[in-house]
């Protein structure tokens, strides 16, 4: 164990906001799970009350009559604002003056830095470059995030658990964005940085980043696998493998999803239906194309002459 | 007599009872002092009284457009007649002000805005943004200006914890199901401003001008050469006439590699550009969040068999 390299690392000015939001997202992941649970609870009880779900206040927090249900701005929300702005300006303050921003040798075009990363935030991003061409990692994907994130109000039917934290009432919508923002965004970034050292090579942590440690990955093109050698063919194999996986994955979830979620599918419009199978087979093709090359050594699923996937 | 002092018309013709001028002057003098012996303390009496209630004032009132007596109306005045609070409601649920619901993201977020801005004026007074200057001004700053390295890591350390502010808004605002309706386009407003952020963020990173900035950039902006249609290596670009020297990537950054235009261009967009942009969309999404209700919640919890009876889109229609 290379505990020096290790601590580098962690260390690094522009690391530490990481290495803050890991615990930061345990915090609130587990805020959120356990009022959560507690409204969960909530629902149950009133179920199989019909005379309690009628008189019931309808939160897991305590109010009894005669509570007032609105409070004053001034001074119930001011003063929580002022104080976060305080609390918030001593936590910069202190960071600011335990820990200098980096500043590294003048900008040198004649001397690449390895590894250069992209700042944290997209580090993501570059680590999907180990499994997919730029125009995918960097441009596709970007896009695909933004319009996905923008459809979400329009395509998520369900009337429920809209303004308190719940599980069992929405467990498609909260399932998918958690494998989606911890999974594919959060943790390619902690990959990312933690793990990626000279050459975009994986290095596990406490590994000695070796500069000049050579791996000798004979990646291959799925259609060589099966022996297909003209670029027509290889196309249309392509295409033909590349629909296959919308066809038969979109086959297999509209057969889980309204098992277990029929009361969405009912409710869905065949354009909400649409997209919301177009983007989560996207989503789901990432870690696909993952396994693909981590497990097989596969390169390109299907090779054009003017792109490839 | 033709010393001119007017003290004939005055006189009104009773020559006999006439007053010499200094004995005037002398009882005019007298006068003055007198009122001024009787009137000054008075007048100090009541400015002092008037001092002790400062909110009687002419200024104070000219200032602040009501009382302030711990009233209801006073403390609801106080939000509502006030430009910076108003964006406030005068009351709010008792819940919505529960730490644990809320995360106080979205305005720890825009609070670290207001402190970038701040800290990135000061900075500005610093910074050339030309390959010549650039990193030495930073090396100034660092090491002679008071309070620069301060300055600077402020701003740095800041701006992460806005995109850490954004994405754990994001999160809460998903998790607590607040972009459903009618909130969906505020939820829109909402993403574009963390792509601004983000954008903010990266546009600052090749200010500093060194390795760490001009390769980080170089690598963010090398996915630009490959976009569909519009770069030099992506998908159908060379067939569409697109090289290294027209292509998206050349737009962004002036020229052909990471240098002085992009040094400049990332300046602009930094610094002008898209600090008004996500102004402007930020004076939408506060808007919006007060048009829209209020913020979501805690609302109370509804049942399955309630869920049913708000169905929307095509098929609500024909219900």
């Amino acid at each position: 164990m290379d505990w020096r390299q290790l601590w580098d690392i962690m260390s690094a000015p522009d690391n530490v906001p990481i290495v803050g939001l890991i615990p930061l997202l345990c915090f609130y992941i587990y805020l959120a799970w356990k009022q959560a649970k507690a409204n969960d609870d909530l629902v149950v009880q009133l179920e199989g009350d019909a005379a309690l779900a009628k008189t019931h206040h309808r939160k897991s927090w305590p109010f009894r009559p005669g509570w007032a249900k609105e409070v004053h701005v001034w001074p119930f929300l001011l003063r929580i604002e002022f104080l976060a702005a305080i609390i918030v300006t001593i936590i910069l303050m202190i960071w600011s003056i335990t820990l200098n921003a980096p500043l590294e040798e003048p900008a040198n075009p004649n001397l690449t830095m390895n590894p250069a990363k992209a700042p944290w935030y997209f580090l993501g991003l570059q680590e999907m470059l180990v499994y997919f061409d730029p125009w995918i990692a960097g441009v596709v994907m970007p896009t695909l995030i933004i319009v996905g994130l923008m459809v979400i109000p329009y395509v998520d039917t369900n009337p429920l658990g809209s303004g308190y934290y719940t599980w069992k009432q929405r467990k498609f919508a909260i399932g998918t964005f958690l494998f989606g923002f911890i999974i594919l965004w959060v943790a390619m970034i902690i990959i990312g940085t933690f793990i990626r050292g000279p050459g975009w090579q994986w290095f596990w942590p406490g590994q000695t980043w070796d500069h000049n440690r050579l791996i000798y990955e004979v990646n291959i093109d799925l259609p060589d696998i099966f022996g297909i050698t003209s670029n027509l063919a290889k196309a249309i194999f392509g295409a033909i493998v590349v629909g296959g996986y919308y066809l038969v994955g979109g086959y297999i979830v509209h057969a889980l999803f309204r098992r277990y979620n029929p009361k969405d599918y009912q409710r869905m419009s065949l354009l909400q239906y649409s997209i919301v199978m177009i983007f989560l087979l996207t989503m789901v093709a990432l870690p696909a194309k993952m396994m693909l090359r981590l497990m097989w050594h596969i390169k390109y699923v299907w090779i054009t002459p003017w792109f490839n996937i | 007599m033709p010393d001119g002092n007017g003290s004939n018309e005055a006189g009104n013709g009773k020559n006999g009872g006439r007053v010499s001028l200094l004995d005037r002057v002398k009882a005019g003098m007298k006068s003055d002092v007198d009122s001024l012996k009787a009137d000054l303390p008075a007048k100090a009496k009541e400015q002092i009284d008037g001092l002790k209630d400062p909110t009687k004032t002419q200024v104070y009132t000219s200032i602040f457009r009501h009382k302030h007596d711990d009233t209801p109306r006073n403390r609801a005045l106080g939000v509502l007649s006030n430009v910076f609070l108003h964006l406030h409601p005068a009351k709010i649920n008792r819940d919505s002000v529960r730490y644990s619901y809320t995360w106080g993201m979205g305005g720890i977020t825009f609070y670290l805005f207001i402190v970038l801005t701040f800290t990135g004026v000061l900075l500005m007074f610093y910074y050339h943004p030309s390959k010549v200057q650039a990193f030495r001004d930073v090396l100034y700053l660092e090491h002679d200006v008071p309070f620069g390295k301060l300055l600077r890591n402020m701003h740095r350390w800041a701006a992460h914890l806005m995109v850490i502010g954004v994405w754990l808004h994001m999160f809460r605002v998903f998790l607590t199901g607040s972009y459903k309706k009618p909130r969906e386009f505020n939820w829109n407003v909402g993403v574009i401003l963390l792509v601004l952020t983000l954008l903010l963020s990266f546009t600052g990173y090749l200010l500093p001008d060194d390795q760490l900035g001009f390769w980080a950039v170089t690598v963010g902006t090398n996915m630009a050469r490959a976009t569909p249609l519009l770069g030099h290596e992506g998908p159908l670009g060379p067939q569409l006439g697109m090289t290294p020297y027209n292509d998206v990537r050349f737009g962004l950054l002036g020229g052909s590699i990471v240098d002085a235009n992009a040094l400049l261009r990332s300046y602009i967009w930094h610094c002008i550009g898209i600090p008004i942009v996500a102004s402007i969309f930020m004076i939408v999404h506060f808007w919006r969040v007060r048009k829209d209700g209020g913020i979501s919640g805690p609302a109370p919890v509804m049942l399955a068999s309630e869920a049913d009876k708000t169905r929307r889109g095509p098929k609500a229609a024909g219900e």
